[in-house]
């Protein structure tokens, strides 16, 4: 477990340094937040009760994705693990006594935290002030304020091992891009990344909820703010475990597969 | 303790196609394989504490059989027991005794000092403190690396990263050491270091070390076995001094053994 504990740190650490890119970041994630709550803003203005969110919890729940962008954004893969494969360089990965899905997966999961935390302060920050309903509104309720930090981990978890079958993939192919293409569209979009999984048609919503992308970001934020009920929330949890189970399975089993038929080529 | 390898064979399949769009189009729907037969049939057997040069033009199959011995490539038939572990079957346990280090490719973390990657494996290779502390000196000092381990990987030139990358392919005291060109690219000073260093290692430790290379320099100065690779199999298996016949230098012993064997 120590050596595990060890790439994290490292990976962290390594995060922590490029602090110009963590501005940037806050730029954009600020700016894209805006006009995002600006968008939302004139939908509301034409009939506010057709929407199933408050304009308030909508604008929080933008807010928070921004900030905790890093977290769950599909399309923030670790490059660095598929360039490994890509490149050979797991060639010295492999000559590690270290098992390669559990090393990738805190190097991946160390790597999205070291970036949330840089960029996630400032947001939340500016967000917090800014007029309501526009801003970032304080949790529903202390209880549902630890559920959310619960929650927030497993969808990381979640979100972490569902990249980690696209990292363990590109042992098969010879270009992972493809494939990357196309399970981070279907991630961001199905995991409430554009639209929040609420505003979808009832039935869709249902159909949606099922699957692993609802467990992302869709759980935490939309119980910050209040608007899951307490059997939705149970329900939402227990989906959460069973997808983290099942993708970290399926993710290592496939992983010892491809590391036995791996062939590193050149040099 | 000893390193055998049996009847070993290893082949890849790589595609083909000539050139041009229409050759392009057709393979999309036919694809031309053809089967290279890496390794066939590759037998040997290595001391504890044996110094052995392993060489082969490009492509004769040189870093696959180190992969091999260092349990990243599964053979395709034939044995292979390295202190009694069979490397691809007993990965973890196996690559814990050995040290690997590919000239080609680089294990420091790019953008935290050398010393960051260092720390890392110590834990990854579970090494006591004391034993990690007093490597580190050791290495430090015969590597000349007291200056470099504060500064990040990617702001070292290529000698002083290769010393690096050697140093920290030993800190875990491995009995074995496989060295995939490890001189190339360097300047005279940085060889010479290096080569001075894997003598004084395997003279002080009895690390035995297997080095692939095309620099014959190395090979006069290190090893005392050679063993020469070409097409996939083992052409010859003896001292230099067997090889070499009369006066000849050694990159012309080498070129002429090349050719005899229309390797």
């Amino acid at each position: 477990m120590k050596k595990y504990i060890s790439f994290f740190r490292l990976r962290f650490s390594m995060g922590l340094q490029y602090r110009t890119a963590a501005l940037a970041g806050i730029a954009t994630q600020f700016a894209w937040g805006a006009l995002e709550v600006l968008a939302f803003r004139a939908f509301y203005e034409t009939d506010p009760n057709s929407f199933p969110m408050s304009l308030s919890a909508t604008c929080t729940y933008v807010w928070l994705q921004q900030a905790f962008l890093a977290l769950f954004a599909a399309w923030l893969m670790d490059n660095e693990l598929l360039e490994s494969i890509i490149n050979g360089n797991i060639a010295y990965e492999l000559c590690r006594p270290v098992h390669i899905y559990d090393m990738w997966f805190s190097k991946s999961a160390a790597n999205r935290i070291s970036r949330a935390v840089l960029r996630s302060v400032p947001i939340l920050l500016i967000a917090a002030f800014l007029p309501a309903p526009y801003g970032l509104s304080l949790p529903a309720g202390p209880g549902y304020f630890l559920l959310f930090l619960l929650t927030l981990l497993l969808g990381l978890a979640v979100t972490v091992s569902f990249c980690m079958l696209v990292h363990v993939l590109a042992f098969f192919t010879i270009s992972p891009r493809g494939l990357q293409m196309i399970f981070v569209s279907a991630a961001d979009f199905f995991s409430g990344g554009i639209i929040p999984l609420p505003f979808f048609p009832p039935k869709v919503q249902f159909v949606l909820e099922l699957f692993p992308f609802a467990s992302m970001q869709n759980v935490p934020l939309r119980i910050y703010s209040g608007s899951m009920t307490e059997p939705e929330i149970v329900k939402a949890f227990g989906l959460q475990i069973f997808w983290l189970l099942l993708l970290l399975a399926g993710g290592r089993k496939l992983c010892r597969y491809g590391e036995q038929k791996v062939t590193i080529q050149g040099g | 303790m000893m390193i055998t390898m049996e009847h070993v064979c290893k082949s890849y399949w790589i595609a083909k196609r000539n050139a041009g769009m229409k050759e392009a189009c057709k393979a999309l729907f036919h694809r031309e394989r053809e089967e290279i037969r890496a390794l066939r049939d590759i037998s040997f057997t290595i001391e504890d504490g044996e110094m052995v040069g392993y060489i082969g033009p490009n492509g004769a199959g040189k870093s696959s059989t180190i992969k091999i011995l260092s349990g990243i490539l599964t053979p395709d038939s034939g044995q292979c027991l390295v202190d009694g572990r069979i490397p691809w079957k007993d990965r973890i346990r196996h690559v814990k005794e050995i040290g690997v280090v590919f000239g080609q490719r680089s294990q420091l973390w790019w953008d935290v000092p050398v010393i960051d990657s260092f720390l890392l494996l110590k834990d990854i290779y579970c090494i006591p403190d004391p034993v990690y502390h007093s490597n580190v000196d050791e290495l430090t000092e015969l590597l000349h690396l007291k200056e470099l381990l504060r500064t990040p990987a990617r702001q070292l030139s290529l000698g002083q990263r290769m010393r690096c990358e050697i140093a920290a392919s030993l800190l875990h005291s491995p009995k074995i050491l496989f060295l995939d060109e490890p001189t190339i690219g360097l300047d005279a000073v940085s060889k010479l270091a290096v080569r001075d260093f894997i003598r004084t290692r395997n003279q002080t430790h009895g690390t035995t070390v297997i080095l692939t290379t095309h620099d014959m320099q190395d090979i006069e100065a290190l090893t005392n076995r050679i063993l020469l690779i070409g097409r996939g199999e083992i052409l010859m298996d003896g001292t230099l001094e067997e090889i070499r016949r009369g006066g000849q230098t050694i990159d012309e012993t080498i070129a002429q053994l090349y050719q005899e064997y229309e390797v």
